[in-house]
């Protein structure tokens, strides 16, 4: 290599240098540089100094944009996930009875009666607050995930996706739609009434319809539908549809009764949000696939448990970074207002994660007022969120930005450096429990989670330094 | 038959005119005959069986194929495959492309996210210190060369950044590199040079500005100046940056002669860089700054002997008289390695009683400048360091430096004129710059005449005209 005249000179800092040399006819691009989240400027030093970080992060971003999920059965989570009774997994990271929110002990209650534990839900707290018979985990811990509340029970069905190339699996539950469901800590009867007709009916169903058509690429609806109007988290309409179509045939074809199939095709297609529970699980699909590359900086795992929000990172194992669940901010349902919130919940924001969601708001415009926004705002969204993204995917496009790929795989320490927080888009739950939904919008993580994780990124690093 | 490639990419979508357009991309491949790539939608695979291409069952219409049928002069049918695919590859990435006229986009938050939009640019970071590192690694992450003006940079952070660097064949100049003059851009604190023959690598920003001054008004042009910060030749950094700026000095054919520009490096320091610059094809020359070494004004001279050019006179305006009270010289410095160089021309001359009060302050240490701006961007500093000297009954001579370039403050002289004329001690002054600077170094020069002062082109020059000025100083 030689020395070459600069055609250009990205400039960061004293504004009076890239001045100097614009006037000498060069071009300039100036970084709107600000100082890092406070106290951070010694671990960010140490971490980029990290002689395994640069190639750990494009092992990471390379690993979870290799993947394609298929949807490759559906099945009861006690077969899927060898959950017995008595055991109830959850969204977010791991907490106790005494410290859930008002949705969550909603849900657990629900399904407690759902898993007849119970005959009336009130009779579950009793039970919950004994523990003795009962535990809590987080749906992550055993390669699942939950919207919203994010509660799981044996007998509750299951879609199975599966990475074809590695066999390895995540599950997310079914859609139960909109409104007074389990997931926003409704518990009344005609959830939980709801609830056993997707275990009896659609539950079956669509197995034998997924096991008649064979797998279903979930990671190629994705791409199509985030050119169709869904950003996957708060609109999946298109995805919906294109799942209906893939498996209709096959519903149609099972021999199950014709009144049955028809309530279970009204039923999809009546819920703008049943493909969020394929979303989620394929995103999960593809993170997994990052996870514990020692180095990396990049999430692998964002969620709410209604009271903590949490992270997880590629560079340290299963560890969570937890702070405050936030409100988030948006539009209410009917009388519903703020006071009547519950903080941030669910395991939605691994939509997020993936780079789809509120990072792909840009092309959404249709749900942008949803959500308390406005279209130039969602452009500036989704170009925001490539400031603390490792890359872009180059399967799932945006039309409206010439077709630029997702921001894809957020960097605890951009995050950091430029103290933009991922943007999420979010349904809102009521605070006491059995109310159900009252609303969605934007809302972020605490911003303090992302300097824990990079205090500890920061001293993996000195320890394999020093080592 | 004729030779097909089919292939399925799960996952993978395009719409169809953009697909249409890859398709026709790929057809025009050398050694192609047939080309279709596009979604597996039953219309789709019917027309691909009308081309003869057998599509798996498999497919569905979330698949991407690609269909190639080559031709039977195709040649290397491995090769003709490569150049299809690639080809395909190529068209699909160019799908995604950005063009500009799009809405407006905020600018850039890190160094990395600029990179992303410039490529082949180089990176200048003069953030605080403390960041310094993570905005120019993003550089070298990036691939991209980097100029760190930033001081106050922990020594193993810059070991750290120039030990990548080194791995990656690419250039760290800085922290703490003040001026750098890349094929006539300047970054930094740098002057306006002509093209030419010499090449500089520079552990020192104003020794470097000196030379180029030098050279400039002896009618000898410069390449390239390469900084490469004032703890490069020192024992841990081990002039990691200054051998990657060798290396590229030698490989430019324009460059004839190669000057390193530093303080005395640790021994064995010295010893890898002679040993490694003897290795290349380009003459290197040591100007290094140190008791018992030569002034950059002589290296300056012997490096134009070298080239056969003829040493000028350096010029000298206005003329400063003999001190008529105190007894010390105040050298009062903008220029980190001027005042060292002033340091040790006036200890030579002075010999063993040099120590006995006389002082060499330089303003651009990291010691001043932690929280405040570089003095030669912000003059207030010295100039109240200026007062107090004047009124110091023990000052006899003031010794000062003026240094002109891009990133320099626009006009020196409107400050320090009148403060040099409010003192009653004689003034010299070093004027650094060449008659391309934008301050205009003549009337610059003209101003600080005017106010009392003398002043040289030459530091080295100012510094024995001030010595020679105490008294009972060497005349």
């Amino acid at each position: 290599m030689t020395v070459v005249s600069p055609t250009s000179v990205v400039s960061v800092g004293a504004d009076l240098f890239a001045d100097a040399v614009a006037g000498q006819a060069v071009d300039v691009s100036r970084v709107e540089w600000r100082p890092p989240m406070p106290g951070t400027e010694a671990d960010l030093a140490t971490v980029a100094a990290d002689p395994l970080r640069r190639d750990a992060n494009e092992r990471a971003l390379a690993a979870m944009l290799g993947v394609t999920a298929h949807l490759v059965d559906v099945v009861p989570a006690a077969n899927a996930l060898g959950l017995e009774p008595g055991q109830f997994l959850h969204a977010g990271p791991p907490i106790a009875w005494a410290r859930a929110s008002g949705p969550l002990r909603g849900a657990l209650m629900g399904g407690a009666a759902l898993e007849g534990l119970v005959d009336d839900p009130d009779d579950a707290v009793a039970l919950f607050e004994s523990g003795r018979t009962v535990s809590l985990e987080p749906c992550h811990h055993r390669g699942a995930v939950g919207p919203m509340a994010g509660v799981v029970t044996p007998s509750m069905w299951m879609f199975v996706l599966e990475d074809l190339e590695t066999g390895r699996r995540t599950h997310c539950s079914l859609n139960e739609g909109l409104g007074k469901v389990l997931r926003y800590g409704a518990y009344s009867p005609e959830v939980i009434t709801r609830l056993r007709w997707m275990g009896d009916v659609l539950g079956p169903l669509l197995q034998a319809a997924v096991r008649a058509t064979g797998p279903v690429d979930v990671t190629g609806i994705l791409t199509q539908m985030l050119q169709m109007g869904d950003e996957a988290h708060n609109r999946n309409r298109a995805g919906t549809l294109m799942l209906l179509r893939d498996l209709a045939p096959a519903m149609v074809g099972t021999g199950h009764d014709g009144a049955a199939v028809a309530e279970a095709l009204r039923f999809v297609g009546g819920n703008d949000h049943f493909f969020l529970n394929l979303a989620m699980p394929a995103c999960k699909l593809a993170l997994d696939a990052a996870r514990g590359i020692e180095g990396s900086t990049m999430v692998v795992a964002m969620a709410r448990n209604g009271t903590d929000f949490g992270i997880q990172v590629a560079g340290t194992g299963e560890e969570w970074f937890t702070g405050p669940a936030q409100l988030a901010d948006g539009l209410f349902l009917g009388d519903y207002g703020p006071e009547d919130a519950n903080p941030d919940i669910g395991d939605s924001a691994i939509t997020e994660t993936a780079g789809i969601g509120g990072f792909a708001m840009a092309t959404a415009p249709a749900i942008v007022r949803f959500v308390g926004g406005t279209v130039p705002d969602a452009l500036a969204t989704t170009r925001r969120m490539h400031e603390i993204t490792l890359g872009e995917n180059p399967r799932w496009s945006v039309p409206v930005l010439d077709f630029q790929g997702t921001p894809s795989g957020i960097d605890v320490t951009r995050v950091c450096r430029t103290a933009i927080l991922p943007q999420i888009n979010t349904g809102m739950a009521g605070r006491e429990a059995g109310v159900g939904q009252v609303g969605a919008g934007l809302v972020t993580p605490p911003s303090e989670i992302f300097p824990l994780a990079l205090a500890r990124l920061a001293e993996l690093a000195r320890a394999r330094a020093t080592a | 038959m004729s030779r097909t490639h089919v292939e399925l990419r799960g996952g993978a979508y395009a719409d169809s005119v953009a697909l249409l357009q890859v398709s026709r991309t790929v057809q025009g491949v050398e050694g192609v005959a047939a080309a279709q790539v596009a979604m597996c939608t039953p219309l789709n695979v019917e027309v691909l069986e009308q081309m003869g291409f057998e599509v798996p069952d498999a497919a569905t219409p979330n698949d991407m194929v690609v269909a190639v049928r080559f031709a039977d002069d195709a040649g290397d049918p491995d090769r003709a495959l490569d150049r299809a695919l690639a080809a395909v590859d190529e068209a699909l990435a160019g799908l995604g492309r950005r063009t500009s006229g799009s809405a407006e986009v905020a600018p850039a938050r890190t160094t990395g996210r600029a990179l992303r939009e410039a490529p082949g640019a180089l990176a200048l970071v003069s953030v605080p210190g403390p960041s310094a590192l993570v905005e120019a690694m993003d550089a070298l992450d990036a691939g991209h060369d980097v100029m760190v003006f930033s001081d106050n940079v922990p020594v193993e952070q810059e070991v750290a950044l120039k030990r990548v660097a080194s791995e990656r064949g690419l250039l760290v100049m800085g922290p703490d590199c003040g001026t750098a003059v890349l094929g006539g851009v300047g970054l930094g604190f740098a002057n306006t040079v002509r093209p030419g023959p010499v090449g500089l690598v520079a552990a020192s920003g104003t020794g470097c500005q000196q030379v180029l001054a030098l050279l400039d008004h002896a009618g000898v042009g410069v390449s390239h100046a390469i900084g490469v910060g004032g703890h490069d030749l020192s024992a841990e950094v081990r002039g990691l940056s200054t051998l990657e700026a060798l290396r590229r000095l030698d490989a430019d054919p324009a460059v004839e002669t190669v000057l390193l520009v530093s303080k005395p490096p640790a021994d064995d320091v010295a010893a890898e860089v002679r040993a490694f610059a003897d290795g290349l094809s380009t003459p290197v020359g040591l100007a290094l700054l140190g008791a018992g070494h030569p002034d950059l004004t002589e290296a300056t001279e012997a490096l134009l002997r070298s080239l056969g050019h003829e040493v000028p006179a350096w010029p000298v305006a206005g003329s400063a008289s003999p001190a008529t009270s105190g007894q010390l010289l105040r050298g009062l410095f903008v220029g980190g390695t001027l005042a060292s160089e002033a340091r040790i021309v006036a200890e030579g001359l002075l010999g063993d009683g040099a120590s006995d009060g006389h002082t060499f302050v330089d303003f651009g240490d990291d010691a001043y400048t932690a929280g405040r701006a570089h003095p030669m961007i912000d003059p207030t500093l010295r100039l109240e360091h200026l007062a107090e000297a004047g009124r110091d009954p023990e000052t006899a001579v003031v010794l000062l430096d003026v240094v002109l370039g891009h990133g320099a403050e626009p006009d020196p002289a409107a400050l320090l004129a009148p403060a040099v004329a409010a003192l009653d001690q004689p003034v010299v002054v070093a004027l650094v710059g060449t008659g391309g600077d934008p301050q205009d170094r003549d009337r610059q020069a003209a101003a600080l005449v005017e106010a009392g002062a003398e002043v040289h082109l030459s530091n080295a020059g100012a510094t024995r005209r001030a010595v020679s000025l105490l008294p009972g100083g060497p005349r």
